[in-house]
Parts: structure tokens; sequence; C-alpha cells
């Protein structure tokens, strides 16, 4: 890696650290993981004492992630909700601030590339969320083993680790737009709010869109609810939240075995056991790609904008 | 060896329809402080960030030590240390740390970059603020740490833009008196911007008007003095009592007065030859009193003034 790369990486880590704003935001993240993985603990425990099924084909450690008592959501329903007030917060002032900081000009006076100063805010950014999803998810993982008193699977540490990977990637995609946000628009405030209305889009109105647009006649003939059906898939799709979930709901409930739509041919003779961790990261493939090629669709226009933005504003 | 650092060459950069810096051609030499003078919105700022390759000319081309800058600013902006108009820093960071990175992105080991940001430090007189947040600095010692963090990376030219704006009179001119000893201390070419003439000119080996993007006039001070006012050589300030409007034609009657203005407590004798003792006798003879009567001598201000008159 370039030297001068390396250093703003540190700079902007430090920065994330130090940030009041970060660590309110982990601190809302943990704390809210944290009541929900109780209640969800508390939940299975009485369901496990009145089943009979034997203790490893139940996925508790999973279940610890995606369960609900009813009272408050599960972990995975907090985590998809908040990650991109993460995301977006960490990024929404990335260059905007600096502009009216006045630092960057002083930044990019120095013998570095241009681009490396949006890179170094991208992948800090990313490295710290990372770190944290793995760590707050091994640390759930440690609770839960001392409240079921045995071990997770080995299938069942790498479905999560794989869930907590998917969830920084998510936060990336967010981290982006709020990157892209950031340099379009001259005011932080601005940026801030453009990024949590996309958000909130996505997140509130995008499944209500597609239903009103693609309205599924359930009273029809099998073909076109079918093709219905497949139409709204790809609709709600192009949502990284729809993809997101959908890499949730895969690797944390391994009894889902299809995404989409299925016909009576398929599910015929279809023995209903959980898929297995290898079936599971294939189902997923096309979801994760889409994800990336969000974020990096959304910051080589970042990297445009930036490199033909007139430093003076 | 006078060698020629900088080198504009037709450099000309437009904004919409409007250029901001028009076909501007100026050679700047080795070890000279230059000054780059003109009023708001002239298109010094322009200049500058053409000349550190972070803005692209429309036309026309910049050379830094033989380099182009557009073409290869990295390796300009090794070379050139820039103070920017208006600097910003980290402001939880300290004022060592910020000097530290500007070290560490000019590629120097921690050790290195510590030793030259604590002397610099201390030549800037921050030395007892180094540990402090930039937070709390003022905006005299927020310059001071702009100097400094244009010089830590040990460049051959600094580039100041309106180095003095904002500071109080006391606080510019040891800000300057600064500047010029890192100058003669360093061997540095120095390049400043300003809108205030008074204090550069006097730090200043050469200046240049700048106006509307154009450079109207460039020399030493007394140079452009000499090339400005050469038609009217002799001129003076005759004070009167009273100070009568009769007086003027009795005075353009003297021989070689040119001209006679009037201003607010004094005459303004524009002549061709010395007529001082011409203009004593008749200021007597017609019943005046002479209350002071001396050659004038002209500054960058009057230089300015006149150059303005002449572009408007
Ligand atoms: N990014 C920009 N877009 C359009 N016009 C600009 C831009 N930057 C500067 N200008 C114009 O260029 C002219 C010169 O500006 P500048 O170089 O900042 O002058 P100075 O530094 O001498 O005050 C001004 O008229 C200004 O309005
Ligand atoms: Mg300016």
């Amino acid at each position: 890696m370039r030297h001068s790369l390396r250093v703003l990486i540190k700079k902007e880590i430090a920065d994330h650290i130090h940030s009041w704003r970060f660590n309110i935001l982990l601190a809302l993240i943990f704390l809210t993981a944290l009541a929900s993985i109780y209640t969800a603990g508390m939940a299975i425990r009485d369901a496990v004492s009145k089943a009979d099924t034997p203790l490893g084909d139940l996925y508790l450690f999973l279940k610890v992630f995606t369960v609900s008592d009813g009272r408050l959501p599960s972990f995975i329903t907090f985590v998809g909700f908040l990650a991109p007030l993460l995301g977006i917060g960490m990024a929404f002032d990335a260059i905007n601030g600096e502009i009216n900081r006045r630092t960057l000009v002083r930044l990019i006076a120095q013998p570095i590339y241009r681009d490396d100063v949006i890179l170094s805010k991208w992948i800090a950014a990313l490295l710290v969320i990372t770190v944290f999803f793995l760590a707050l998810g091994f640390f759930v993982m440690g609770l839960a083993i001392l409240f079921f008193g045995i071990p997770p699977t080995f299938e069942e540490v790498m479905r999560i680790i794989v869930f907590l990977l998917a969830t920084a990637l998510y936060v990336g995609v967010w981290l982006s737009l709020g990157i892209l946000f950031s340099i379009y628009f001259r005011q932080p405030a601005t940026s801030l709010l453009a990024s949590i209305a996309v958000w909130l889009f996505f997140a509130l109105f995008y499944d209500m869109i597609v239903n009103i647009l693609v309205p599924i006649d359930t009273e029809g003939p099998a073909q076109i609810v079918f093709r219905q059906m497949q139409i709204h898939q790809y609709l709600l799709r192009i949502s990284p939240t729809t993809l997101y979930q959908e890499v949730v709901t895969t690797l944390l409930s391994p009894n889902v075995r299809s995404l989409g739509p299925l016909t009576v041919a398929q599910v015929v003779g279809a023995i209903p056991t959980p898929l297995s961790f290898d079936q599971s990261l294939l189902l997923i493939w096309p979801q994760i790609a889409g994800l990336v090629a969000l974020s990096v669709f959304l910051f080589a226009i970042s990297f445009t904008l930036f490199m033909r933005q007139d430093i003076r504003h | 060896m006078a060698d020629v650092v900088i080198e504009l060459k037709g450099l000309t950069k437009i904004y919409g329809t409007q250029p901001a810096v028009d076909h501007l051609d100026l050679e700047i030499k080795r070890g000279e402080v230059f000054g780059l003078l003109g009023p708001n919105g002239a298109g010094k700022t322009t200049t500058i960030l053409m000349i550190l390759g972070l803005v692209e000319p429309t036309e026309g081309e910049v050379k830094v030590l033989g380099i182009n800058s557009t073409r290869e600013p990295l390796k300009v902006k090794k070379w050139v240390g820039y103070l920017p108009e208006d600097v910003g820093f980290y402001e939880d960071m300290t004022g060592l740390e910020n000097l530290k990175l500007t070290a560490a992105l000019n590629g120097m080991e921690e050790k290195e970059a510590v030793k030259a940001a604590e002397e610099l430090l201390e030549k800037v007189g921050l030395g007892e603020a180094k540990d402090k947040k930039v937070g709390a600095y003022s905006r005299g010692m927020r310059q001071r740490l702009g100097l400094a963090d244009a010089l830590i990376k040990k460049p051959q030219i600094v580039i100041l833009d309106e180095p003095t704006l904002g500071l109080d009179p006391e606080g510019m001119k040891e800000f300057l008196e600064l500047i010029k000893n890192l100058s003669r201390e360093g061997g540095m070419t120095v390049l400043l911007s300003s809108h205030h003439l008074h204090q550069v000119q006097e730090i200043c080996d050469r200046v240049g008007i700048f106006v509307k993007g154009k450079l109207i006039a460039k020399g030493t001070v007394s140079e452009l003095a000499k090339e400005l006012f050469s038609t009217e050589l002799y001129t003076f300030e005759v004070a009167v009592n009273p100070m009568e409007d009769d007086l003027i034609s009795k005075l353009m009657s003297v021989e070689g007065v040119k001209k006679v203005e009037k201003e607010e407590k004094a005459f303004i004798v524009h002549a061709e030859k010395d007529v001082s003792a011409e203009v004593a006798k008749t200021v007597v003879k017609e019943g005046y009193n002479l209350v002071r009567l001396m050659p004038k001598s002209y500054g960058l201000d009057d230089i300015y003034h006149r150059y303005f008159e002449g572009v408007q």
C-alpha cells in the first residue's frame, strides 16, 4: 500500500475512535443488541426446555440472533435497521467537513494522490466497522455460551462470521452513499438529511411502493401470479436492504431453502432438511455480489466527482 | 547564479466566460521574496493554485523547478510549501500532531518528523503551545502554525497566500519579520500574495501588481516608482495659509510647473524641474504664509493607486 494512504487511514481511524459521534452510534447499537439478545436468550431457554429435539439440530446460537420474544425486536432487526445509520453517520461529512474546516486544501497540497483522500475515508471506516461487528458478534456468542452451557458448532460459528462480515459490507454501501453526498452537497446538514431520506425510503417505503406498482393478484391463474411474484422480487432486489435481509435470512435460518417463489414441481419431493453451509453460501452469492457492486458503483461516482471538484468553495 | 524557480508562460484560467487569470507571464528567481499584490478577486489565489497543480490552467504553462505543475503535481508539491489563505487545522489534534501528520504525508520518519516539528514550532514561537489542541489557538497562532506547516517538508519554495490577513498590526509585523528571516537563513524562495501594500513592501525584493487577472507592472518598488512617475519626476507638497484657489493660477505661471492640484491640506505641484525656490518666492510674494514645502516621494501605495486609476 502507498505510504501516504497508510498515513491517512491511520489518521481517519484515530478520528473515528476519538469522535463522540462514532462512540454514541456504537453504544446505541451495542445496547440495543444486548437487550435483544437477552430477551431472545430467555425465550429460547423456555422453548428448549419444553422441546425434545436434540440440541444440535436447533441452531441455538443462530437463534440468539434471530429470535424475538415479541416484546423487543430481534438482534438482526435492530442491526439491520441501525447499520445504515452507522454508515451514514460516519461518512456524511467526510469531504464537505474537510472543505469547511479548510483542511482539505492543506492536505492535497502535500505530495499525495487526491484519490488517497477518499479511499482512506472509505477503508478506515469499513475497517473500524468490521472490527466492531466481529467484536460484537463474538461477545454475543460468548454470552450465549455462558447462558446455554454448550459451545456453538463449527458451522454455526462460520455462519455467524459470514453474517457479521455481510453486515459490515451492508454498512459499506451506506458509507459509500454518505461519502458521495458529502462530496455532492456543500453543507454537512444537507448531506445528512439526503442520506437519511434515502435510508428511510428503502427501510420504510420501498416495499410499499413495489406492492402498489406490482400488486400480486392471488386470485389469478398460477402462472400469472408466479410471474408477478418474480417481477416483484426483482424490483425489491434493487434495494440494498432487501439484498441484506436475504443474506441474513439464508445464513441464520438454514431451514429457509429458497429466496424466491417456488413452483409446485420444485417443492414436491424436496426433503425438508436445513441447507448446508456451502449451499447457503451458494444461495447468497448473487446478493453479496450485488452489495459489493452497489458500493463500488457509488464509490466510483464519488471518485469521479471528487477528482473534478474545484478545491475551493 | 540567479536561476528561475517559478516560470509562468501565458498562464490563463477562465471560469465560465470570465478570465480569473489572463495570459500571465512571470519568472521568479531562486532566493528572492516576491510579492503578488492586488485587490480581492484579482486572481492571486487562482494563480497560486495553478502553480501548485491544484487547479488546471485553461491555457498556458507553469513550471516549478523545471517541472510542469499540471502534469506532475506530486513532484512539485514535494518541493513547495504552501500556506493557504484562511488556513485550517484538525482542531482536536495538537499543533505538534498536525505538523507530524503533514510530515508523515511527505514521507518523513516519525523520529525525524518530531524533531523537525519541534524545531519549527520553537522558531515560530509556538514552543509552549505545541501540545495544546489547535481548537484553543488564536488566529495569530494558527497563522504561525500554518507557516511551520508550510516549512516542515523542507521546501525550496514557500508560497504564502494572504499571510497577514486577520492579524493585528503588531502580529503582522512580527510575522513578516519571521518570513524574512526564514528566507534569508534558508535561502528559500518566497512567493507571497497580499492586498495590503504597506507591510509587504518592506520584505519583498520584487513585487508584481496584479489587477483583474493581469500583471500590470513588476519590479522592485523603486523601479516601479521610476517607471510610473518618470514623466513628472519633481513633485512637491506645498502647504500654505490660507488655502485659497487663487494661488493655483499664480503657481501655474511659475516656469516649469505642469500641474497643480488642491488637496485637503496642501497643493500638489508637478513640475519638469526643481522649482522649489521659485514656488516659495511666489507664495510669499502673493502674501501667503508658507507652512511647508517638501518634495514628495512615492511608496507602493501611490504606485498601486496610480495603477488602479489606469485600469478603472
Ligand atoms: N471555483 C470558481 N468558480 C468560478 N469563479 C471563481 C472560482 N474561484 C475563483 N473564481 C473567480 O476568480 C476570480 C479570482 O479569484 P481569486 O483568485 O480568489 O482572487 P484573489 O485571490 O486575488 O482574491 C474572482 O473573480 C473569483 O470570483
Ligand atoms: Mg485570494
